[in-house]
């Protein structure tokens, strides 16, 4: 694969966007069948150009105007805001006030530098294959619970480009939701809370939600390899001190002996199941609950959400297909069928799939038949966005399916007056 | 207008008729009182109504909500003030009546601030939870008839499919069957306050609610009705004050402001602090919120955005105007390993915007200690949040003893912290610091915590906080019956009007 370079960043947006953004699935997709009047064209987008200029309320009337501002401007980031009551780039000529957010995706944002104090491979803005299980359970986890529980049909994941994942749900009804609803659901899927001052951060109350339990039966298929293999959470007792931290007292000295005699998390993990169901059995006090190994699991694995990406209606969460500056790689859907394959590292750079390009276009202006319009549309075909293009088409197709079904069914309604 | 038409029948009511009115004990208020009231009523039931639910605020801080005690005690204060509390007792129009216009009037006085449309949800939520607690189960169906609130039940299969699921996830069923209990089917956003505590079971976009937790669904519906309420009231009291009803204004402004305290939003302190202050202020005079928050980003050089909210709009409340925040901001910021440009783009934008020079240009008022305990919690990373609501007990400790705290005192607020009385805590760690016995106000913001020291520390000159409030109020004259009531009325005649920003005021 090529090496990104970001010096070269500007000639290869250039290109990117000339001929390998996907331009009519994008459009497609926020335009949402045209059902509502004005929809796309009241969406606000905002560019980052170079040296972190950035352009709020940028909006446009069809495909083809977004089109040549893309190309004109050449942006280092495209960020989708919200849908408005008025067309964001003339929100200046309307009356103060009137100018508001009404519709968006509701999104989620999961970063891996919130996890820093459970990851014993990287911190902050890089991550390894070692870490990025986190990433994988964490859209297991969710993308089950919007599913399942609030029934949730059309939910694009995608990669950051760096080290997260985004999540778009895209249901009409909830493009709708009000803010508090969406904070309220930002809260159901929460469990990992407080800040640096708090150690313990999960704690479970006596009757496990099914959303719980749930999540924890998808957890426990990963922690072992994850956890205790990977990242070797009792590996010494620097490590272990920190898990001790979350256990009743009074298990303390009789764990810490047991530690010392072991050879590996795997073994001292057993041990501190044992311990605990055996305190639990003869203690009635609350601290030792239970739920002691589920509440280390989860403190360790269970997702974290910034909820104040998800809140506001007219915040704006970097788009699909938009290049990620630092690293290159293209913010591509991610296949659900195949999550635990998924790997950042295999995302293709915006330097290679220009190459790719190069080469294909070398070879064709050999026999240069081709119109340039056949070009264009068959660009990313040939480089390894294809897939990724292929996923986002087949996430594109459900949304129509059911937009067929819901006129059909209003067309019943109407027929039966 | 209608109203005639309502003043008509209110001459004519009598016995069942009256009771006619006001079906039930409790009400959801959704429609406004019609009739005149002399000035000297409603200025009675104004206060009353005040005092209620200042009541239900202390014993929502003194006591565990729903516990015997709580129960008994409101009881006690609501027939104290004759307003209606129970079905089933004779006579109860009047009490009722009582209740009716007084919510109104309150509305009037306490929409005019966030501060204030909070505090007064709260209470109005809480009240209507005490009342709806002690609603016998066959008139339940009856009350969410006349309020407009309709639920479906679900059938016997539907339920046996679903028991373990529905037991494990509602904390107010105990046992391993559902028997009896009817269970109700309803879109999950309707149960937002059940299932966002993960206390209800949602399956496929429904929640599973059993018939002890529809209180929650009336309550969320009840808050959400308010609160637009509210909204629309907001916008409509300068049309309803013109004229002749101006002589209400100082009453409603002296009615909401003496019971939850200044915003501290107005910049008369603009200026009178230098940056090099700060460090030492923040030690002797800052509450230990905002002291954690300025150590944090002395040492990082960096704040997340929650931090920065709270810590930013603090320190606008004490006195720095516009160009010093963005000083102060940029010095730290940059100190770290930003890069100056950087800053100006994405920092100073919300700097401006907090002190009302950008985008809806709204001054932005301090957080009040309510809403720091109450919203957005602190995450990884975070350093926002009040100490007292937000930390470990044994970090906390270790906290108090950094910042030179006396044993027997640490025991003493860590107890008040216990029992979830955050802000006593915060009061008592006031009294130590300044060694003062009794700190002589009851704290409700940090802003209020800043000047009072100050107060002590400079023996009351200097940074001076103005005085709470006048202390006579122009009485009104109760010369002739005054139509307060046809001004509450035209409320409801009132528009649809934008709600942004509102509802996350009320959401919290």
């Amino acid at each position: 694969m090529e090496t990104f370079d970001s010096a070269d960043l500007p000639e290869l947006l250039k290109l990117y966007y000339r001929r390998l953004f996907p331009y009519a699935q994008y459009y497609r997709w926020l335009n949402y069948g045209g059902v509502t009047k004005n929809y796309f064209q009241n969406r606000e987008f905002s560019f980052t150009l170079k040296d972190d200029i950035y352009i709020r309320y940028q909006s446009f009337n069809n495909q083809s105007e977004l089109e040549k501002e893309i190309q004109k401007m050449n942006p280092y980031k495209i960020d989708i805001g919200a849908v408005y009551s008025h067309r964001p780039s003339q929100h200046n000529t309307v009356k103060l006030g009137a100018f508001q957010a009404q519709e968006k995706e509701l999104v989620f944002d999961i970063d891996m530098t919130d996890y820093d104090d459970v990851r014993r491979c990287c911190s902050s803005a890089d991550i390894c294959s070692k870490c990025w299980t986190l990433m994988t359970m964490a859209i297991r986890i969710i993308d089950r619970a919007l599913k399942e529980d609030f029934g949730f049909k059309h939910r694009l994941w995608v990669y950051s480009g760096r080290r997260g994942v985004h999540c778009w749900v895209c249901d009409e009804s909830v493009r709708k939701l009000s803010s508090a609803v969406r904070s309220g659901i930002v809260e159901y899927l929460s469990l990992v809370k407080g800040g640096a001052d708090i150690k313990k951060k999960v704690h479970l109350s006596e009757k496990i939600h099914p959303f719980v339990r749930r999540s924890i039966n998808i957890i426990k298929k990963y922690f072992e390899e994850y956890a205790l293999v990977g990242q070797d959470i009792l590996e010494d007792r620097e490590s272990w001190d920190k898990i001790l931290a979350l256990v009743p007292e009074m298990m303390h000295d009789e764990l810490q002996r047991d530690f010392q005699k072991c050879q590996s998390s795997l073994q001292r993990w057993e041990h501190l199941k044992d311990t605990a169901s055996k305190y639990q059995s003869n203690n009635k006090n609350d601290k030792c609950g239970p739920w002691l190994e589920w509440e280390i699991m989860l403190q360790y694995c269970f997702p974290r959400l910034d909820i104040n990406v998800s809140k506001g209606i007219n915040h704006l969460l970097k788009s699909p297909f938009s290049v990620h500056p630092k690293t290159g790689r293209i913010s591509v859907p991610i296949d659900l069928q195949k999550v635990d394959q998924f790997d950042p590292f295999a995302v293709p750079t915006i330097s290679s799939i220009c190459h790719e390009l190069n080469i294909i276009s070398t070879n064709e202006e050999e026999n240069e038949a081709e119109s340039d319009v056949k070009r264009k549309t068959r660009g990313y075909k040939k480089t390894g966005l294809a897939p990724y293009v292929k996923v986002f088409e087949q996430f594109l197709e459900k949304l129509d399916e059911s937009r067929k079904g819901e006129l059909l069914k209003k067309s019943d309604l109407q027929k039966d007056f | 207008m209608q109203f005639s038409g309502g003043k008509m029948r209110k001459q004519r009511l009598a016995g069942d008729q009256r009771s006619a009115c006001y079906p039930h004990s409790l009400q959801f208020y959704l429609q406004p009182p019609s009739e005149n009231i002399s000035l000297i009523e409603f200025e009675n039931l104004a206060i009353d109504r005040v005092k209620l639910l200042k009541s239900v605020e202390n014993l929502g801080v003194s006591h565990m909500k729903g516990t015997d005690e709580y129960q008994n005690k409101l009881e006690a204060e609501l027939r104290r003030l004759k307003f209606s509390y129970r079905e089933n007792l004779e006579d109860e129009y009047e009490p009722r009546r009582r209740d009716h216009i007084s919510h109104f009037i309150l509305r009037l006085a306490y929409c005019q601030s966030e501060d204030l449309r909070r505090w007064f949800i709260q209470q109005e939520m809480d009240l209507l939870r005490f009342r709806f607690s002690i609603l016998p189960k066959d008139k339940i169906q009856d009350f969410l008839k006349d309020s407009h609130l309709q639920f479906e039940a679900i059938s016997d299969e539907g339920k046996n499919l679903r028991e373990q699921e529905i037991i494990a996830s509602s904390p107010s069923l105990s046992g391993p069957h559902l028997d009896m209990e009817t269970i109700y089917k309803i879109p999950f956003a309707d149960a937002l306050d059940l299932f966002r505590g993960r206390r209800v079971y949602l399956e496929d976009g429904f929640a599973y609610v059993p018939l002890k937790d529809i209180v929650a669904i009336i309550l969320n519906e009840f808050r959400a009705k308010l609160s637009k309420a509210l909204a629309v009231t907001l916008h409509s009291i300068p049309l309803l004050l013109s004229d002749e009803n101006q002589r209400l204004q100082p009453l409603l402004n002296h009615t909401g402001h003496s019971y939850t305290g200044q915003d501290y939003s107005t910049q008369r302190n603009a200026g009178k602090i230098s940056l090099d202050q700060i460090d030492l202020l923040s030690t002797k005079s800052f509450p230990p919120c905002m002291r954690q928050l300025h150590k944090a980003l002395r040492e990082n050089h960096h704040l997340r955005h929650g931090g920065r909210m709270q810590y930013g709009l603090f320190l606008k409340g004490i006195g720095l105007t516009l160009e010093q925040a963005l000083q102060f901001w940029k010095q730290e910021f940059v100190r770290g390993k930003m890069d100056p440009d950087k800053f100006e783009k994405g920092y100073s934008y919300n700097i401006r915007h907090s002190f009302g020079k950008e985008g809806k240009r709204t001054d932005y008022t301090p957080f009040s200690c309510l809403k720091i305990i109450l919203t957005n919690p602190p995450s990884q990373g975070d350093y926002h949040g009040c100490p007292f609501r937000h930390s470990d007990p044994e970090l906390l400790k270790q906290k108090l003893q950094s910042y030179a705290i006396s044993p027997g005192g640490i025991n003493q607020i860590l107890d008040l912290v216990k029992g979830t009385h955050y802000q006593v805590a915060c009061q008592k760690y006031f009294e130590m610091l300044h060694n003062v016995d009794d700190c002589g106000f009851s704290l409700t913001h940090p802003n209020q915590f800043f000047f009072e020291s100050q107060r002590i520390l400079n023996g009351g000159k200097d940074i001076k906080k103005e005085s709470i409030q006048p202390e006579t109020q122009p009485k009104p004259s109760a010369q002739k019956t005054k139509d307060a009531s046809s001004a509450l009325a035209s409320l409801n005649s009132s528009l649809e009007m934008d709600m942004e920003g509102l509802e996350d005021y009320f959401s919290g």
